[in-house]
This record gives C-alpha cells, sequence and structure tokens, in this order.
C-alpha cells in the first residue's frame, strides 16, 4: 500500500507567525494511510501549532494541506472531523459534569438520536476492547477512562488519520501497552495516525516514521526503530544530551523527613484519602513517589507541606525530629522544609507579582529578607537575581511578572528559590512537568547536588524516566496507599507498573523476592 | 375563605417578573457568564415597555419594545465582558447603576400617566368557576408566558442538543473551543436571551403589576432574580418553585401589615436573601450536588488560546 497511492495527509511548507514568535517555518512532511508517525520536539518546537491547523483551530499564514491528494483548505474542528479527521487531546477536552454519553455526543458533528449513538459506543467499545460506561459522569473517572472517551469519540466518526496528542503522559505502563494494541489495530485497519510524544521510547516501539521539529523547523526525518531514544532525543534538543552525574557511591545520613501512619480525608471533593502512609528520607537521599495521577499524591504534598485544612495525627509527620503535624507551612518552612508544588502559577507563584516578589514571598525567613515588618529591597533583588543567574531562567529580569515566563522557566525560578534556600528537606512535585529536556537536565542535576550536600529530597512524580534517572529509592502510590520504599536499583519498571495499577496486596508480606511479585502480579492481572 | 382568591392572584403577580428575570438569567449563566445587571435590565426593560405603550396605545408593541430595550442593555454588557474581556462583576454592577440612572432619565417625563392594565386571557365560561377559574384561567398573557418559557427552557437544558452545548460552553469553555464551538458566539446569545427576558419581567410591572412609571420600581426584584438563580441550584424546576415562594414571602409582607400581625417589613423583605444564603450553605455542605448544575466556568473571561 505505502508509497503506491497518494498520502493520506501532506503538509507542504505550512508556515505560521504569531506575534513574537515564528511558530511553523515551512514545515514539510508526509503521512501514508496505515502509517504510525511519530511528531517530535521539544516545548515550543512548534507541534502544538501544527496539530491546530491540522484539526482546523489555526489557519496557516501560508503553505497547503493535501488531503488524499486534493489541496484542502480546513476551516473548522467541524471540517476536519468531517473530513475523517480525529483528534485526542494532550489536556483532555472533555466536560467533567456530563455523562460519557454527553460527551461524545458533542463532539459528534451530526445530530444524533441519543439512544442509537448508546448503541454504536457500546459497539465501537466492545470491537476496540475499550470497555467504558456510558452514563457515568466524567469526573467520576480515571485519567485512563477519561482518555478512553476521547478516543471512543474520534473512533465513532471512522476517522482516516487520527492525532494524539501526548496520550500516555497519565497512563501506567500497563495502560500505554493497551493504547498501542488499539492504535497498531487501526493502523492495520488503514487508519494513518500521527503520533506526538516526549516518551521516545514509546515512538521506537511504535512508530514506522518520525518527523523532527526544532524552533518551528522540520530539523531532521527519522526511522525510530533505527534509533537509539538518545539519538532522536538530540535530534530534538541540536545538541548532545548529558546524562545527570549522580556523583560517586552516595552515603545517606540521618532520617529528615519521616512519615508515619499518616492517614487523612482528602479536603479536595473528587480526592483520595491518605491511608497508612509511612516512610523515612534520609539527608543525601533522594526518594521517588512515583503513581497515576489522582491516587493520593496532590493529598500527600498538601498534608506534608502543612495545607490541609484537618490536622494529622500527632507525630505523623516529623522533620528533623521534631514532630510538625500541628505546624503550618511557614513553621515547617522554619525547621529548614521547603516545598515546590506541582502547579506553578498561582500555588508556586503568584502570577501578576514580579520574579522579586515571587522570591520573597517564601524566602524571607530564611533568607533574612524582611526587618522589622518591612521588605529589604536590596537583598530581595538580590536573591532574586541569584535564582535567575545560577538556575539560567529567561527572564528579562527580576522585575517581570511570573506570569509572563514560559512554564519550564518559572519552574526553574520556583525550584531555584526553594533550593537556594539550602533546606534540610525539599518536597517537590512533578519537578519537571511541561519542561524541555534542556530544563529538565538542569533541574535533576540541580536536586542531585542538594542531596549531595546532605539535603532528604522527596520527588512525586508521573514520569517514571525520571524517577529512574535521579533516585535512590522509590515508593509507588496507589488509591492513597503507598508500597514500601525500595531502592532503585532492585525493581523494575514493570514492577512499578504493576504497583501503579493498585496491587498492593501482592506485596509486603516479608518482601518475597522480585521474581515472584512480578509473577503474583501476572497471575492476579489474568 | 374568600380572601384565598385575591390573595393566589396577588401572588401570582408578585412572582411572575421573578420567574421571567430568573429564567433568562438562569439561561446566561449556564453559558458561563454572570450578568450582575438584572436590575439595571428591567428597570429598562420597564421604562421601555410603558413610554411604547403609552404612546402608542399598543401594549403589544410596548412588550416587544422591552424585550428588545433589555436585550439591547444586555448586548452592551455582552460587548464589554465578552469582546472586550472587562470583569464581568464590575461591568454588571456597572449595568444596573446604568439602568436605574437611565431609566429614571428617560421615564421622568411618564411619571404619573396612566395605562390600561394588560387584559387577563379570560376564557368565557371556564373563568368563571369559582377559586380555580380565575386562578388557572383568569391570568394576563405573560404570566402564561413566563410558565411557558421556563417549562421551555426546562426541556431545552435537558433534552435538546443546543442546551447540551450551552452547558458544556459554561462548564468548560476551553473543551468547548477545543472541539469547534464558537464559546464567545453561544455566551454572546444566552445573555441577550437573558436580558430579553429581564426587559420582560420589567415590562411585567410597569404593564400589569402596577401599570404605572415609577422611579426605580424594581425595588431589588432584580437582585432577587439573580439570588433565586442560585437558589434553584440552576434547575428550572426548582426556580419556578423558588419564584413563587419568594412571590409567596413579598406578599405575605404586605398581608400580615393588613392583618394586623406586627412583624418588621424589614424582616419581610430580607427573607428571600436570607432563604438564599441558607440553601447556600446546605447545598455548599454537599459539593457533588452544586458542581452538577452549576457551571465551572461562570464568571471567567475566555480567551482563545493560541
Amino acid at each position: 500500500m505505502k508509497g503506491a497511492g497518494p498520502a493520506q495527509l501532506e503538509v507542504r511548507g505550512v508556515t505560521k507567525a504569531f506575534p513574537g514568535c515564528l511558530a511553523n517555518d515551512d514545515i514539510s512532511f508526509r503521512i501514508e494511510p496505515g502509517e504510525i508517525h511519530a511528531l517530535l520536539g521539544e516545548n515550543g518546537a512548534g507541534k502544538s501549532t501544527l496539530v491546530k491547523i491540522i484539526y482546523g483551530v489555526l489557519q496557516a499564514d501560508e503553505g497547503e494541506l493535501i488531503w488524499e491528494g486534493k489541496p484542502v483548505t480546513i476551516h473548522s474542528p467541524h471540517d476536519a472531523r468531517e473530513m475523517g479527521i480525529g483528534l485526542v487531546f494532550q489536556h483532555f477536552s472533555l466536560f467533567e459534569t456530563m455523562t460519557v454519553l454527553e460527551n461524545i455526543a458533542l463532539a459528534m458533528n451530526d445530530v444524533r438520536d441519543m439512544d442509537a449513538l448508546r448503541k454504536q459506543v457500546l459497539e465501537v467499545e466492545k470491537t476496540y476492547g475499550l470497555p467504558l460506561d456510558p452514563d457515568r459522569h466524567v469526573y467520576t473517572l480515571s485519567v485512563g477512562e477519561r482518555q478512553r472517551i476521547e478516543i471512543v469519540r474520534c473512533l465513532l466518526q471512522n476517522p482516516k488519520l487520527l492525532i494524539l496528542d501526548e496520550p500516555t503522559s497519565v497512563l501506567t505502563p500497563q495502560e500505554v501497552e493497551k493504547l498501542f494494541e488499539t492504535l497498531r489495530r487501526l493502523a492495520d485497519e488503514g487508519c494513518a495516525i500521527l503520533y506526538i510524544s516526549h516518551k521516545l521510547h514509546e515512538v521506537k516501539a511504535l512508530c514506522q516514521k518520525a518527523t523532527v521539529l526544532r524552533g518551528g523547523k522540520v530539523v531532521a526525518g527519522c526511522d525510530p526503530r533505527e534509533e537509539t531514544a538518545k539519538s532522536m532525543a538530540e535530534m530534538m534538543i541540536g545538541q548532545k544530551l548529558t546524562a545527570p552525574d549522580r556523583g560517586e557511591a552516595r552515603t545517606f545520613g540521618d532520617v529528615r523527613l519521616a512519615v508515619a501512619d499518616l492517614s487523612l480525608a482528602s479536603d479536595e471533593q473528587f480526592g483520595t484519602d491518605l491511608k497508612g502512609i509511612n516512610l523515612e528520607v534520609r539527608g543525601g537521599e533522594i526518594m521517588g513517589v512515583a503513581g497515576v495521577a489522582g491516587n493520593g499524591q496532590n493529598e500527600l504534598f498538601r498534608a506534608l507541606a502543612g495545607e490541609t485544612e484537618q490536622e494529622a495525627a500527632p507525630d505523623s509527620i516529623k522533620i528533623d525530629g521534631t514532630s510538625v503535624a500541628h505546624f503550618g507551612p511557614r513553621r515547617r518552612r522554619r525547621l529548614g522544609a521547603t516545598f515546590v508544588p506541582e502547579e506553578r502559577n498561582g500555588h508556586g507563584a503568584v502570577p501578576d507579582m514580579s520574579l522579586s516578589e515571587n522570591g520573597f514571598l517564601t524566602a524571607f525567613r530564611r533568607m533574612a529578607l524582611a526587618a522589622k515588618g518591612l521588605i529589604r529591597e536590596v537583598p530581595t533583588k538580590s536573591f532574586a537575581d541569584n535564582i535567575i543567574k545560577t538556575f539560567d531562567v529567561r527572564t528579562t529580569g527580576s522585575g517581570a511578572e511570573a506570569g509572563s515566563l514560559s512554564g519550564g522557566n518559572l519552574q526553574k525560578f520556583i525550584v531555584g528559590r526553594e533550593i537556594l534556600q539550602d533546606p534540610g528537606v525539599l518536597v517537590i512535585s512533578q519537578p519537571t512537568w511541561g519542561v524541555d529536556a534542556g530544563a529538565a537536565s538542569a533541574i535533576h542535576q540541580a536536586l542531585l547536588d542538594l542531596a549531595a550536600k546532605g539535603t532528604a529530597v522527596l520527588v512525586i512524580s508521573q514520569d517514571l524516566d525520571e524517577i529512574f534517572a535521579i533516585c535512590d529509592s522509590v515508593v509507588v502510590m496507589a488509591e492513597g496507599k503507598m508500597s514500601k520504599p525500595r531502592p532503585m536499583a532492585d525493581v523494575s519498571i514493570e514492577e512499578i507498573g504493576l504497583l501503579m495499577g493498585g496491587l498492593h496486596d501482592l506485596e509486603g508480606n516479608a518482601t518475597p523476592a522480585n521474581d515472584t511479585q512480578v509473577e503474583g502480579g501476572r497471575v492476579g492481572q489474568a | 375563605m374568600e380572601w384565598i382568591v385575591p390573595f393566589v392572584l396577588t401572588v401570582i403577580t408578585a412572582s411572575t417578573p421573578l420567574l421571567l428575570a430568573a429564567t433568562g438569567e438562569l439561561i446566561t449563566e449556564k453559558s458561563g457568564v454572570l450578568n450582575l445587571g438584572v436590575e439595571g435590565m428591567m428597570l429598562v426593560g420597564a421604562i421601555a415597555g410603558f413610554a411604547v405603550t403609552a404612546s402608542t396605545g399598543s401594549a403589544t408593541v410596548g412588550i416587544l419594545a422591552a424585550v428588545l430595550a433589555g436585550a439591547m442593555m444586555s448586548l452592551i454588557f455582552a460587548f464589554l465582558t465578552l469582546t472586550l474581556m472587562a470583569n464581568q462583576v464590575a461591568t454588571g454592577l456597572a449595568l444596573t447603576i446604568f439602568g436605574v440612572g437611565f431609566s429614571a432619565l428617560v421615564g421622568s417625563g411618564f411619571v404619573g400617566f396612566a395605562i390600561d392594565p394588560l387584559p387577563a386571557l379570560a376564557i368565557p365560561g371556564i373563568s368563571a368557576i369559582p377559586i380555580i377559574g380565575p386562578i388557572l384561567f383568569g391570568q394576563d398573557f405573560l404570566v402564561y408566558l413566563s410558565i411557558a418559557v421556563v417549562i421551555g427552557v426546562g426541556w431545552f437544558l435537558a433534552k435538546s442538543r443546543a442546551g447540551l452545548v450551552l452547558k458544556a460552553v459554561g462548564d468548560s469553555h476551553h473543551s468547548a473551543h477545543a472541539i469547534g464551538y464558537s464559546v464567545i458566539k453561544i455566551r454572546y446569545l444566552a445573555t441577550m436571551f437573558g436580558g430579553a427576558m429581564a426587559g420582560l419581567g420589567g415590562a411585567y410591572l410597569s404593564l400589569s403589576y402596577t401599570p404605572m412609571w415609577a422611579e426605580n420600581m424594581t425595588a431589588g426584584r432584580g437582585w432577587i432574580a439573580l439570588a433565586l438563580v442560585v437558589f434553584a441550584t440552576w434547575r428550572p424546576g426548582r426556580l419556578v418553585a423558588g419564584a413563587y415562594m419568594f412571590g409567596l414571602i413579598s406578599v405575605m409582607q404586605l398581608h400580615a401589615q393588613g392583618a394586623g400581625i406586627h412583624v418588621p417589613s424589614q424582616f419581610m423583605s430580607m427573607l428571600p436573601y436570607l432563604a438564599t444564603v441558607i440553601v447556600l450553605v446546605i447545598i455548599s455542605s454537599d459539593r457533588a450536588k452544586i458542581r452538577l448544575n452549576a457551571p465551572a466556568c461562570i464568571g471567567q473571561a475566555f480567551r482563545a488560546a493560541q
């Protein structure tokens, strides 16, 4: 089939400029029917803009799209769906308070009878092995199930081109494997697939072709099956990639952060209650908390940072031996703990305030930025300047509003702000979420350097690659419970995947050998 | 027992303007727009309806003028908040203040005018049935319309695809935009429906309730309509119940005084708001309940991401 007929979609010379940036610069590539084609690039490389042009959300300034051999203009997502283009969004485009069926109906071009639609949905679910109850409200569903809605929604339109934007960032390894099965099956049926992902080993496993974007331009095309993850990453960033330097064999000091039997009801509406959490992080140790989002990680972060309304049991949280369960964030910080939340704007930083003001907000005590209730302007500014310099934050200066920085740069600033306070304990959530490879490796290195100085670091992350790259030990959260800590060296990615799926009952009892656990897990799943 | 019929009749007339305005605001809010200018839109609707009826002698033309005037007021609001992205709360308050002043200015020449009240749509024979006749079959056109519109809105939200799209826009404007719905256009339409209904509610006051014009004659009914939407947790069925309950309270205020029961009138006029606060506390204790009906994006400006 391939190469014989016209391409399913050919992008020719597409250019799109936004004020102050050229998002797409003369981009050309083609996707054949039945081909799984990867689109690679760092944040800001122009992938999302290109997808929006193909899906009709944006119009190209120049260039054309050739669909099945004919030039086309796609004015709107409605047009795109009409032609047979489906898009599975990166940030789900779902309506939380509506049912699965209503969500699907909203994305249909033609108005259909709800009962007929329900039948079709159930049929597609059965054919492709995507179980979903059409009458459940979306807010009650897991992220994996939510993604299924998006996929079912696309499949119902019999797509000829399916675009997936970062589909696996929220899935467990097992869920990813299931998704890949569905995609391969679709490709076998002749559907072209445009697959966008940061996760290069997945691209290698799934895709037959790849187009690499950098700075809005196509810089390379390759066959991912013949490349390594490292070589593709280097094409993306345009320079050699250095693995974080873990230093010499690490030695750990005393326990600096201890959590003992912490149970806490969530104060979020659809949150997860924490159930009997135990962990100990020693000075110099980096411990990773793995798990699919929404399994209690946010609640754990808030409990550790002292942001929850309810008070944890006395002695359930200790920082350097002091019980802090009844302390608020400020008193915990006074004991030498610092915290970096997942959400940068609004939680980690005040978007409308300048960088130096944001620096002041968490560091004024430890860095002595206030005197007699007044802000000391000069040290405050130089503290912010120091963060900007040390962590290579790209900004116009310490007077810039936090909200004006890109996600990656703001993250570097916030991480820098907490690290430069020289904390005894650092709890950091999703340190490199949405941050490009260059900035991510800088943040990883900074965390390793901090631990080398004797700080206890707890990294809450959904990115297993990140946990494997920097952590000394790992725990897994599932449904508000936490697995026993394991040294990184004796645990495999499959085991973590099983634990993420919530197979806690299989572990524990006198710590059986790893192999038995994996065996047990598979049997349990079958 | 002969007091029952006039009592019920006054409850209906007191409730109808609330129901009309609140039904419009319900649709506006369901699309994610919070228009606090209901009081101002009602006043402008009231004077437009009264002035045109007094000038042309036709109540039909007057009612149409009131609808148009309310819609124009909401169009100003929509342009400021949806196109120019002004803050909805501040703009809504400004719209009310503007409406109070503007209606007083236009209406200064009409103070003391008298018009014929809207005729009841009497059905010969049936309307003469004791008790039920005058209550169910002796109302004017706008009373029936208010019930018909709220039933229509209930059906629209629950059953129609357009209603589903409207709720979707109010629930997550970014998602709605991503799948290709025009958030701004839908919000313009919803806001203008809200304005038209507020204008109609105002017209009911100046054409039927008290067929005359007085400055600031809505006397806070626009605010009660706003409270009513929250009270009803954005559900049309509860909206009817709430409107009639608030109407009942305001009539009891008069009758209590007439009957010599000494409840301070301030207490009675406070009751609708107090009831709203209590309901808010009750529904907030189970957030799942409010969440299923409350539009999540209410009051937030929508700016399409690049």
